[in-house]
Parts: C-alpha cells; structure tokens; sequence
C-alpha cells in the first residue's frame, strides 16, 4: 500500500472514500449473489450491481479524485462507463437466449412451467 | 452526392470523436486520421446492409436516459436488499408482456435497458404476436412490470424510433 | 488524517473487489453448466476491472485505466464469443 503522493481537498478525499468504498461492496455484494442463488436465471442478475451502480460510482468517485489532485482530463472514466454501460446488457442478453436454447435442447424448458393466462400454449 | 459520400452523418461524427478522445490530443495528424476513419467507416456499414435508423424527439431521448439511471439507482439497492437479506429471498419468475412496439431498434434499445437494470432480464421474444418474456428476481404479488414498462419505456421508445 | 481515511478505505474496497473475484472464480470452477462459468468469467474480468480502477486511484497513475480499457474491450469480445459458442444455433429465436 503506497501512500498517497499528491494532496488534495479534504472534501474530495472524503467523497472519493465514500463513492469507491460503496461502489466496490455493490460489486462485492452482486458476486455474494452469484454464489447464493440456485438457478441461472437467477445469477444472471447478480452481476449487474457491479457492473451498473458499482461501476459508475467507482468512476465518478475517481473523476471527482482526478480532477482536483491533478490537471488530468476525465476521459477515460467516461470512455469506460459508456463501453461497459453499452456493452452488458448485449452479453446478458446473449446469455440469456443461449441458456434458454440449451434448456429447450435438454427437454426442460423453464417457461412451460409458468402457466399464465397469455399464454397461449398453456 | 453528399449522401453516397456520407451514409451514415451521426456515425461519422461518432467515429472523428471516439478517435480523438482516445488518443487525447486534436494535433494535425490525428484530425487527419479522424477525418479519415470518420468517413470511411461508416462506407463498411453500407456492404452490412444495416437498415437505416430514424431517431427523434431528442428531448424524450434525454428523458428515457433520466428514466433509467433513476431507475439503476433504485433497482441495484433493491437487487442488493434481495441479495443480502438471507434467509427468505422473495421468489423469481418470469413475466409475460404483450408489447405494441415493432420496431427492431426500439425493442433492441428495451431489451437493453430492461437487461441493464439489475433484476430484470429479457429472456425471449416472440415477433409473431409480439410477446416478451421477462425474469424478475424478486416477484411481489402487488408489481406490475408490465404497466410500468409500458409507461415508462415503451411508450418513450415508440415516439423516438416509430 | 483525511488522506489516511482515503488510503482505508481504497484498502478495503480493493480487499473486497479481490473476494468478489474469487467468488466469480469459484463460480467459474464449479459451475455447474457451460452458461453458469460464461456468466461467472464475465463477473470476473469486471472486478478485475474495477480493481484496475481503485488501484489507478490509489497509485494516481492514469496508466491503470488503459489497461482497464483494454480488459473490458477484450472480455466483452470473449464473453460474447463464448456465449455465441455455446448457442451454435440462432442468436434470436
């Protein structure tokens, strides 16, 4: 742990501290569910804390550590805030089709067990 | 003329930019460059044969980005709220919503907000008549996902891309 | 004293990126299906992403966040690869 080489408004080191401390434990708290639910339906959502809240949090507590420590443009925060924003749902969703298919493959398909008045099948 | 040139305006600004924010300087070169693959791109896109999107209501869309990050805020305390209170977590299900909107980029762009917010997921879609099936983690009795979809993106998505 | 503070917590959050990486593992490892390990690689290269990030901060080095760039371009394009594997069929039914 190195210490900190640059100094820099208390209130900033205090918003920084607060905004990485409670975006890493939504990150921390989205894997604890990864590990707990017992379906994969139920796990795909696990991530997203990080990936969402956690992710924006950290970055935002870093743009507010960069831009008063140092002359450093706030660029690449943003850069990776929008791709992983963009980018997730696209996975999740890929995901969620492929799992779906290989339910359906192995003769268990998880939406013939919800008979709702929609559906038409049921 | 100025269309075979640039098929795609939006894109080629979005690429002159994206270029020069990675490479964080606008010297001469690198506005060359941007220049460059700014126009050239979006020429690939063509042989893609990508149907061309028409976007509008610019204001609606600065709403339905507002509508989503309140909307990331409050799920992921709620997904987390689930997640930690141990023993008894609500019960997950999937959901049935008939959908009106038919566009392809607008059920692209809901099928992405609705999978970015924790603890929801869009699981299939049926283009015959229009059915969308959604996992919620924690289904409580007295929601209704589908009218608060309806309200809150669908109706937004079909004014900017219908 | 504030600085201090800073350094605690940057300690903690990174202490608690690394477990939320090693419960991704376990699920990478366990499984028990192809899409559960997808799906846990996918949480894993993020917090390590993340992780990435808290260190950038606490070094002050912008050097990190190339880096974070790179893993995030990189697992989005494997995760989507692996996913598009285990469908060997349509990507929209």
């Amino acid at each position: 742990m190195t210490d900190l080489p640059i100094d820099i408004p208390a209130w900033a080191a205090l918003v920084t501290a607060a905004l990485v401390l409670f975006g890493s434990t939504l990150a921390l708290i989205g894997c604890v569910g990864l590990l707990k639910f017992s379906t994969f339906y139920e796990r795909l959502h696990a991530p997203t804390l990080g990936s969402t809240l956690g992710l924006w949090s950290i970055l935002i507590g870093s743009m507010i550590f960069f831009s008063t420590s140092q002359e450093r443009p706030v660029v690449y925060e943003l850069l990776i805030g929008v791709f992983v924003t963009v980018t997730t749902p696209v996975t999740m969703l890929l995901l969620s089709q492929t799992t779906l298919y290989r339910d359906r493959l192995e003769g268990r398909d998880p939406l013939s067990e919800n008979p709702d008045p929609i559906d038409k099948t049921g | 003329m100025i269309r075979r040139i640039f098929p795609y305006p939006v894109l080629s600004v979005g690429f002159f930019a994206t270029w020069l924010l990675f490479n964080q300087s606008v010297t001469p070169g690198q506005l060359i460059l941007a220049t460059f693959f700014g126009v050239t791109s979006p020429w690939l896109l063509l042989r893609l044969d990508v149907p061309p999107i028409r976007m509008r209501r610019p204001l609606t869309i600065l709403k339905v980005i507002w509508t989503f990050a309140k909307d990331i805020v409050q799920s992921n305390l709620r997904v987390a709220k689930t997640i930690v209170a141990s023993p008894h977590p609500p019960p997950s299900g999937f959901v049935r919503i008939v959908l009106e909107m038919r566009s392809p980029y607008g059920l692209a762009a809901l099928a992405c907000i609705i999978t970015g917010a924790p603890g929801t997921a869009w699981i299939s879609y049926d283009p015959v008549d229009n059915v969308v099936v959604l996992h919620i983690l924690d289904l409580m009795a007295e929601d209704d996902w589908a009218a608060s979809i309806k309200t809150r993106y669908e109706k937004p998505l079909m004014e900017i891309f219908e | 004293m504030i600085l201090t503070l800073l350094n605690l917590s940057l300690t903690v959050s990174k202490l608690f990126l690394a477990m939320a990486m090693m419960a991704a593992g376990y699920r990478l490892i366990v499984g028990p299906r192809a899409q559960d390990r997808v799906a846990a690689m996918d949480a894993f290269y993020l917090n390590g992403l993340l992780l990435l990030i808290v260190f950038g901060i606490s070094t002050a080095n912008a050097f990190y966040f190339e880096i974070a760039l790179a893993i995030g371009l990189l697992g989005f394009v494997s995760t989507v690869a692996l996913a598009k594997f285990l469908l060997r069929g349509e990507v929209i039914e």
